[in-house]
């Protein structure tokens, strides 16, 4: 099986994280990048895939040089090849120029089954998984807690609310996963030893035969129009017992209306 | 990324989720974190100084040590356990049975080193285990005191004396008549099982001799030296994270309307403090430079195990002192980093010992 797992360098959630104020993107250079958290569980689920049925699993992904580390990481984990998709004209990509941009990769790429985490710590948009499959012509399966390959046909057991879903469809398709799904391996020395012999194959904006309006910052349909520091928090309030403290937090709560 | 920062990433991960959320309440109950070390073999960290062709990590022991000192920040008992397996190990990669290494070394086993006994601490060579030759090999009867891992541990390497003297052996766990003492009750470092190891007439076969019948000593102290260097990392490893503790402290604390790191007299504690680790940490890498570099090391390590230690004691004191009286209980981890860097002070050799050898060295006029 032809497995691919998508990738995506994100600022470390223990940093602070800043917008640039020129294009009011985020400014990668000034923190730390780590893989997003939810794409570890990606790269798990394909392994395992992989080891039941199998193939070979390789890492896509888009972002700036300094991303190899993240690749590096993944092909240390287990995974077989990479693909890095990098160009300074895929700066500043909103979901659906991404979206674009990595739908032109997989097409060149193949593959059975694209997987990647339900969304990533930075934007947190959490559609890429569905724009892909859209643009990929293949169905979705989102949210998988548990994805099972039987032959040409997947199965996931889709978080919900209330449950979950059992959601069948046939393959090629495009899985996202959340972190219930299991728990991922820490990588080896060894496996960061043979990630250096690994092939990594780099990608530019021209290698994806792509309409280039569609790309990177010109091609984002969306814009960041302003951005503020979030505020302080403020100072909780106290609520002093004098016998009538039980009533008193209990009337705050409900006039919050969580009580 | 260098292959080693990439491993020191791989070590933190792990320190961070895997180490240090079970260091106070396994101290609290004395608990032995075997999964921990199935899973730090899983990740190949049990090997790393050995040779690649021998299942080892091929790495410079300069990179190995930086390894233990991330370990023991995070946790001592194991950062010292890492660094008494590889210990163990080497008495069989440099002078033994090469085809055994790579299962001692390939992440599943744990070994432990019986030098000491009830009666010979500082004085190792006056040892009275014995083994006696026997038709189909040798026959163990006899104490050893202090063994770290002492009933965990899957092989013992063991000093025992033979007719051409002290001879050094391979002993796997599970052989009739070896048995084991209850684990001592230590001030601190209680996560690592420390036990006497007795010696009931234990048979062993021929191929257990590491070396030659005789060569015990020199094999026990060529371990030696590089296991104070494991110990000098533990050392610099347990009092960065008092130190971290400490200065994050000082930034936060108020008294007399300032931050107390502002308190010139309280800011002069930690500087000293950071300045001490930083010349630890110099001196244990530079002597395991001369080591990587193939040149004699013994007395840089000494004086390396000697200062780091030394240093880990006077930094983990007034990382308590820093903290006040938060610093003496026990929901601040300052206290517990204060009972652990005591006994670095007396392991592989109490600081008395490495004077001793530093002063022997000054007097034959030895390379230092
Ligand atoms: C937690 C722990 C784990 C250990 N793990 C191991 C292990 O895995 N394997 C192992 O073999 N051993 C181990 N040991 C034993 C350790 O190496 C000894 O405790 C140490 O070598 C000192 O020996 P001793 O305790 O018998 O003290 P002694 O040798 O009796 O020393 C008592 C005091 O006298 C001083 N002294 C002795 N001789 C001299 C001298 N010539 N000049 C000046 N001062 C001197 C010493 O410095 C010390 O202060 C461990 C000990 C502890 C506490």
């Amino acid at each position: 099986m032809n497995i691919v797992v998508c990738v995506k360098q994100v600022p470390d959630t223990a940093t602070e994280r800043k917008l640039r104020s020129d294009d009011k993107t985020l400014d990668r250079d000034a923190v730390d990048g780590v893989i997003n958290e939810l794409d570890e569980y990606a790269v798990e689920e394909a392994l395992r895939l992989k080891e039941a049925h199998g193939g070979e699993v390789t890492v896509l992904t888009m972002g700036p040089a300094k991303a190899a580390d993240t690749i590096r990481k993944a092909l240390a984990m287990g995974a077989d090849k990479a693909v890095h998709l990098v160009d300074d004209a895929l700066a500043g990509s909103d979901a659906l120029s991404t979206s674009y941009a990595l739908a032109q990769a997989l097409g060149r790429v193949g593959f059975d089954v694209v997987v990647l985490g339900s969304e990533s710590t930075d934007a947190r948009t959490g559609v890429l998984a569905a724009m892909l499959a859209e643009r990929l012509g293949v169905p979705q399966l989102s949210q998988a807690r548990k994805v099972e390959v039987n032959g040409s046909a997947v199965t996931i057991e889709r978080v919900t609310d209330y449950g979950y879903d059992r959601v069948e469809a046939s393959l090629p398709a495009v899985v996202s996963v959340v972190e219930k799904i299991n728990e991922p391996r820490y990588p080896s020395f060894k496996g960061i030893m043979a990630a250096k012999k690994k092939p990594v194959e780099t990608l530019g904006a021209a290698d994806l035969e792509a309409d280039a309006g569609q790309l990177g910052l010109a091609g984002a349909w969306s814009e960041v129009v302003d951005f503020a520091v979030a505020p302080p928090r403020a100072a909780g309030t106290v609520v002093k017992d004098e016998g009538d403290g039980g009533a008193k937090a209990a009337e705050f709560l409900a006039s919050k209306k969580f009580i | 990324m260098s292959v080693e920062d990439e491993l020191l990433e791989l070590v933190r991960d792990i320190a961070a989720k895997e180490v240090v959320p079970r260091a106070v309440s396994y101290e609290q109950e004395g608990r032995f974190p075997r999964e921990v070390f199935t899973l730090l073999g899983e990740a190949g960290l049990l090997g790393l100084p050995y040779p690649e062709e021998h299942g080892g990590g091929g790495l410079p022991y300069s990179t190995y040590l930086r390894v233990v000192e991330e370990l023991a920040k995070a946790w001592l008992a194991v950062g010292l356990g890492v660094s008494v397996h590889t210990l163990s190990c080497f008495p069989t990669f440099a002078y033994g049975d090469l085809s055994r290494l790579p299962e001692m070394i390939g992440g599943s086993l744990l070994g432990a080193y019986c030098l000491s006994e009830p009666q010979s601490g500082s004085d190792a060579a006056a040892l009275t285990t014995r083994a006696a030759a026997d038709s189909g090999g040798y026959v163990v009867d006899g104490v050893k005191a202090w063994t770290t891992h002492g009933g965990v541990a899957d092989f013992y390497t063991l000093m025992a004396r033979t007719p051409a003297g002290v001879s050094c052996f391979h002993v796997p766990a599970g052989l009739e008549g070896l048995s084991f003492g209850p684990a001592e009750r230590k001030m601190g470092l209680r996560s690592s099982p420390t036990a006497q190891v007795r010696f009931d007439s234990v048979r062993l076969a021929h191929d257990a001799l590491i070396g030659a019948e005789g060569q015990g000593m020199r094999i026990a102290l060529a371990a030696l030296d590089g296991g104070r260097l494991g110990i000098a990392a533990c050392a610099v490893g347990v009092a960065q994270a008092a130190f971290d503790a400490a200065a994050g402290y000082a930034r936060e604390r108020k008294q007399f309307g300032s931050r107390i790191v502002d308190h010139q007299g309280l800011a002069f504690i930690l500087a000293d403090m950071a300045t001490a680790i930083a010349a630890a940490r110099a001196l244990y890498r530079d002597a395991a430079a001369l080591r990587d570099a193939g040149r004699p090391y013994g007395t840089r390590a000494a004086m390396a195990k000697l200062f780091a230690t030394d240093t880990c004691m006077r930094v983990t004191t007034d990382a308590v002192q820093v903290l006040g009286g938060y610093g003496y209980v026990e929901d601040f981890p300052v206290e517990r980093y204060m009972r652990e860097a005591k006994v670095l002070q007396i392991v592989e050799g109490t600081n008395q010992i490495q004077r001793l050898v530093i002063g022997r060295a000054i007097a034959k006029a030895d390379p230092m």
